[in-house]
């Protein structure tokens, strides 16, 4: 409880900022609306059920987009990583989508998928699951030499040794990829709401908001946004300690 | 009898007596040769301590002879068989590295016999007499990394023990660990292998160490390694404390040295190589 202290401060004080912002009038109201304003207004579009309904699409196309990723990124990099021979050959075309902005992929996936959910899923799917698949790799590829030696003096087989060993010791850097592609995931599915003929979504809200000068609504969704994406976070942070208890030991 | 006496002279070992034979082993790394012609054999039940300076191959040897790094040339039998049909047990320097730190201590231990196929019962009762062997004291639930060095090293020799193994490979097991613990370790560790008869190669730093827990001593020379002395340690068992102030140790423990700095430190004797 005492470790909550010193963050509740920082927000309470950036709230006091904004708000002696407002008061002195530092912008345009119209920009900037006050925290109170903000507030009120981002209740109310709760109240009335349709920011609700965008929260909850964002978060499912998150999720789809994540577990797709996870399901293709872990396994093909633990693969991979086992074979690092094969993964260095193919490492160069990782490297460069990883590097390539997700959203300079939107065309090509509107051509693949067309204009539906299944574009916005995908291109977020696909970018999580380059980083999910390149953090397994390294993590497989970095594992204690001296515990796959171990394993073999023990009478494991290859297979047995990937099992028991390499994904244990990938584990930990898989959990950081699949913590990055989350949070990646909520990022490309929002621009995507955003720009891709979306009709709900935390994205399409904050575009609808600034157009129709609700600039109360859009910080409002803008901060659940932000919300979200910590929320995301913080759990993945969670699971990494439960269930790697032995990272760095 | 003196402990310099060739009773257990190590040249003349009958065949069916050797559990290890090495003829011609040859290694290179880089185009730089660490053995060239290396032969070696090793009597069943012997503990052989393998001492020599930094660098100079004890670490690829007994690496080889484990089938943990392929030979360039030559053989390494084992009675004949190859090192894969062979039970071996093998204890890394490095006990952080070398145990499971997801697993509890104790499934550290099964995790060999398990890969053995061993009915859980049978497992259930190996580590039973593995923890009355070693008087273990404290809790085998604990994950590796919540006990002490001592601790985690202890369970790295139950688990190379727990498999029964006809071959034990040591490599510097102690080095990590300090002076009160090595000892009580070195106790424990030599009345098991008395009493299994285990063939162990031991790679130590530490020459009192290396007699006070051989058989038989190899020292090594630099690259391109060559034995720069072979002898039997005819000490009495059980080693003790006292043993490392018996003459016998004493004047084995010198020539030793002598035979370390005139060979294995460097100074070129007899034409050795520079
Ligand atoms: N994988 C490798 N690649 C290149 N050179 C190697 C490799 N492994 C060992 N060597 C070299 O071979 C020689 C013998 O190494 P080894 O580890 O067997 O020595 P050691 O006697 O165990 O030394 P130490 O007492 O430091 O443990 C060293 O000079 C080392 O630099
Ligand atoms: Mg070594």
């Amino acid at each position: 409880m005492k470790g909550l202290v010193a963050p509740a401060l920082g927000a309470l004080g950036f709230v006091a900022l904004w708000w002696l912002a407002t008061v002195v009038q530092l912008a345009d109201p119209v920009l900037l609306p006050s925290p109170a304003e903000t507030f009120r207004e981002t209740w109310a579009a709760f109240a009335e059920g349709p920011l609700w309904t965008d929260l909850q699409r964002t978060v499912v196309r998150t999720v789809q987009a994540f577990v797709i990723a996870t399901l293709i990124g872990v396994p093909l990099g633990v693969a991979l990583g086992a074979k690092e021979r094969v993964y260095r050959a193919v490492e160069f075309v990782v490297d460069f989508f990883r590097s390539t902005p997700a959203s300079a992929l939107f065309p090509l996936f509107l051509i693949l998928f067309g204009v539906g959910e299944g574009t916005k899923i995908a291109v977020a799917a696909f970018g999580a699951a380059l980083v999910i698949l390149f953090n397994s790799a390294y993590g497989v590829m970095n594992a204690r030499r001296t515990r796959v030696l171990a394993a073999r003096v023990m009478g494991a087989s290859e297979g047995r040794i990937l099992w028991d060993v390499l994904v244990w010791e990938a584990l930990p850097q898989i959990l950081v990829g699949m913590r990055a592609g989350i949070s990646l995931a909520l990022v490309i599915v929002v621009v995507a709401e955003m720009f891709i003929g979306s009709t709900d979504g935390l994205g399409q809200r904050v575009i609808r908001a600034q157009s129709l000068f609700e600039s109360g609504l859009m910080y409002g969704v803008i901060f659940l946004a932000g919300a979200l994406g910590y929320l995301l976070n913080l759990l993945f942070l969670l699971a990494e300690k439960r269930f790697v208890h032995w990272a760095g030991r | 009898m003196s402990p310099l006496d060739g009773s257990g002279a190590p040249g003349v070992i009958a065949p069916r007596d050797a559990a290890i034979t090495i003829r011609g082993l040859a290694k290179a790394f880089g185009g730089q040769p660490v053995y060239s012609g290396f032969d070696l054999d090793v009597r069943r039940g012997d503990i052989l301590a393998i001492f020599g300076p930094n660098g100079c191959g004890k670490s690829t040897l007994i690496n080889m002879a484990a089938g943990l790094l392929s030979v360039d040339g030559g053989t390494i039998l084992y009675d004949g068989r190859e090192v894969r049909e062979v039970r071996i047990g093998y204890v890394f320097q490095n006990y952080r590295e070398a145990l499971f730190p997801w697993i509890r201590a104790a499934d550290n231990i099964r995790y060999p016999l398990r890969r053995m196929g061993l009915p859980k019962r049978e497992i259930e009762a190996r580590l039973e007499r593995l923890s009355a062997d070693f008087r273990v004291r404290f809790d085998l639930a604990r994950y590796p990394y919540e006990l002490s060095g001592g601790q985690q090293q202890l369970v790295s020799v139950m688990r190379a023990l727990a498999v029964e193994p006809e071959v034990l490979f040591l490599d510097e097991p102690f080095s990590a660990l300090d002076f009160e613990t090595t000892l009580d370790l070195r106790a424990l560790l030599q009345a098991v292998l008395k009493r299994l008869g285990v063939t162990t190669l031991l790679v130590s730093h530490d020459l009192e160490e290396s007699i006070a827990l051989a058989d038989r001593l190899l020292m090594l020379t630099r690259r391109p390694t060559t034995v720069a002395d072979d002898l039997p340690v005819t000490l009495p068992w059980p080693r003790t404390s006292t043993t490392l102030s018996d003459p016998g140790f004493v004047a084995l423990k010198r020539r030793c040295l002598t035979v370390f700095e005139a060979a294995v430190a460097g100074r070129p004797v007899d034409g050795a190589q520079a």
